[in-house]
């Protein structure tokens, strides 16, 4: 069913976790629907010098969340904020078509970590 | 046998090497139709009766009481279409519970399109029916009551005797489906006294494509497949020989061998869940701990996925099941779950393990010694798990 990529990146993954002080947090997903990410970011000038992930779901939610994090890690945050499911799911060398909304959501994570940082920087700025 | 660790006995079995020479000459050699006149398709035929009595014996059942189908699947279908679409004076009322195998529960809600009313009986936190909710929904135009007599996911048994007799007092036909408790524990359908019983033969180390519908003298039931006629008008087509052989074998060695299997696997499987419940926290238990199947162990991992727990499984070459939607390819955990009250997120989390034939109680060391720091990992992943 999965790609050797998909089950390598699952089984290998390292990138989990919580980061305390983290500058931006994504949380999406819903525990009824089996499928839960939570994307911790840390923002330096601009650039995201850190970021982990801490995923309830299947082989493809983990998999999809670890290979995001692989793609924002070093990013400047405009460029991470272009990342979309279908790149995610590609770099994977692809997923089931029943398992493409967990690529989806790893897109939804990284934009929602991403606004959370915005909004928490622009209130520092204002206040 | 493979090197896996295989665990998932309730999914399928493998077919037992007896059964396999049993069948081998009616492949090539032994081959001829029986309904034709021959002396060597005479032979045929008597190998399907033999093996009709031993389908008869394993259920304390008459041959002339057997009829051979495609599976579980048909017989469940044929027992229950094949009732409703009798001429239907009394009524169209048909009665099940929620926790049916998706063979009864579709083919239900398919005569719910149809115009036929249909009750689902709710179950108590072990999977149990209550005797009394069946009494209450009991209507004088019920036709048939239909309930399974041990759940493939939980292993809950059914008391179907009690079920039985209060259905009769009203006048309706009981089937059961005993397609996870047939092979595995003693069934005796006098005992019963149900009207219309499934098993199927890949349950109890058969052939898969084979299973029996048994149908108690006198009840009529109305065939779903039409054509040469074959087993008595109830289910045409030219008869798998080599799977009613098979079918016959499998059945003779679960009558001679269930009391031992019995005895080496409740131990096994006993130890299995007070090991997982020593060694990982937060487990809970699906299903009655007395009323169950003795190879049967289903849990709730919290925090953590059933599908990933599988394919961490699967890398160390254990094979198990999960009630998670993931695992199942569907939007929905298991019905069967969320009819005991477990919470959607409990439900994903679940694991199944069932026992058989060929698990040693290294299996079940190696199983112990795997499962707790797979949990471990994938917890340490889980944005729900809090102690790091």
């Amino acid at each position: 069913m999965y790609s050797k990529k998909v089950m390598e990146q699952f089984q290998n993954s390292q990138n989990y976790g919580k980061i305390e002080d983290a500058d931006g947090i994504g949380k999406v997903g819903n525990p009824r629907c089996g499928d839960v990410m939570w994307i911790y970011i840390k923002v330096k000038d601009g650039v995201i010098e850190d970021a982990k992930y801490e995923t309830f779901g299947c082989v493809a939610a983990i998999a999809t969340s670890s290979m995001a994090i692989d793609m924002i890690k070093g990013k400047p945050v405009s460029e991470a904020l272009q990342i979309t499911n279908r790149a995610v799911a590609d770099a994977l060398d692809g997923l089931p078509p029943e398992k493409m909304h967990c690529s989806l959501l790893a897109e939804e994570g990284i934009k929602s970590a991403i606004e959370d940082y915005l909004g928490k920087r622009d209130a520092a700025r204002r206040s | 046998m493979t090197i896996k660790y295989y665990f998932d006995y309730n999914a399928t079995t493998p077919t037992d090497p007896r059964v396999v020479e049993a069948m081998l000459p009616y492949f090539s050699e032994k081959f001829h139709n029986p309904s034709s006149f021959y002396r060597s398709a005479q032979e045929t035929n008597q190998a399907i009766e033999i093996a009709r009595q031993e389908a008869a014996r394993l259920i304390g059942a008459r041959p002339e009481e057997i009829f051979f189908t495609s599976g579980g699947t048909e017989s469940d279908n044929l027992a229950i279409q094949g009732t409703a679409s009798r001429p239907r004076e009394k009524g169209n009322h048909i009665i099940t519970s929620g926790i049916e195998h998706p063979a009864v529960l579709r083919t239900c809600e398919h005569l719910e399109k149809k115009g036929y009313q249909v009750t689902y009986l709710p179950v108590d936190g072990c999977g149990l029916v209550d005797p009394a909710d069946l009494e209450k929904s009991l209507k004088d135009t019920t036709i048939l009551v239909t309930i399974m007599q041990a759940n493939n996911e939980i292993g809950t048994l059914q008391p179907i005797r009690e079920l039985a007799r209060i259905a009769h007092q009203r006048g309706a036909l009981f089937h059961t489906d005993a397609v996870q408790s047939t092979g595995k524990i003693p069934v005796d359908v006098k005992a019963l006294d149900v009207d219309l019983l499934s098993f199927s033969s890949h349950k109890i180390y058969g052939p898969k494509g084979m299973g029996v519908l048994y149908k108690k003298k006198g009840i009529k039931v109305d065939p779903l497949i039409f054509g040469g006629g074959h087993e008595r008008g109830l289910r045409a087509g030219t008869e798998n020989v080599t799977g009613i052989v098979g079918l016959g074998k499998a059945a003779e060695l679960a009558r001679l061998e269930m009391a031992e299997e019995e005895r080496r696997l409740r131990p096994l499987r006993d130890k299995l869940q007070q090991e997982i419940l020593a060694r990982i926290p937060e487990v809970l238990i699906n299903g009655d701990t007395d009323r169950r199947l003795y190879n049967t162990l289903n849990v709730s991992i919290k925090y953590i996925e059933g599908e990933s727990i599988l394919a961490m499984l699967d890398h160390q070459d254990f094979a198990l099941s999960s009630g998670s939607a993931c695992s199942a390819k569907s939007l929905e955990p298991s019905h069967v779950l969320l009819a005991i009250g477990r919470k959607h997120e409990e439900a994903h989390g679940s694991l199944r393990i069932s026992l058989g034939k060929y698990n040693t109680p290294k299996d079940v060391d190696r199983l112990l010694e795997a499962l707790p720091p797979i949990v471990d990992k994938l917890r340490r992943m889980s944005p729900f798990w809090d102690k790091k």
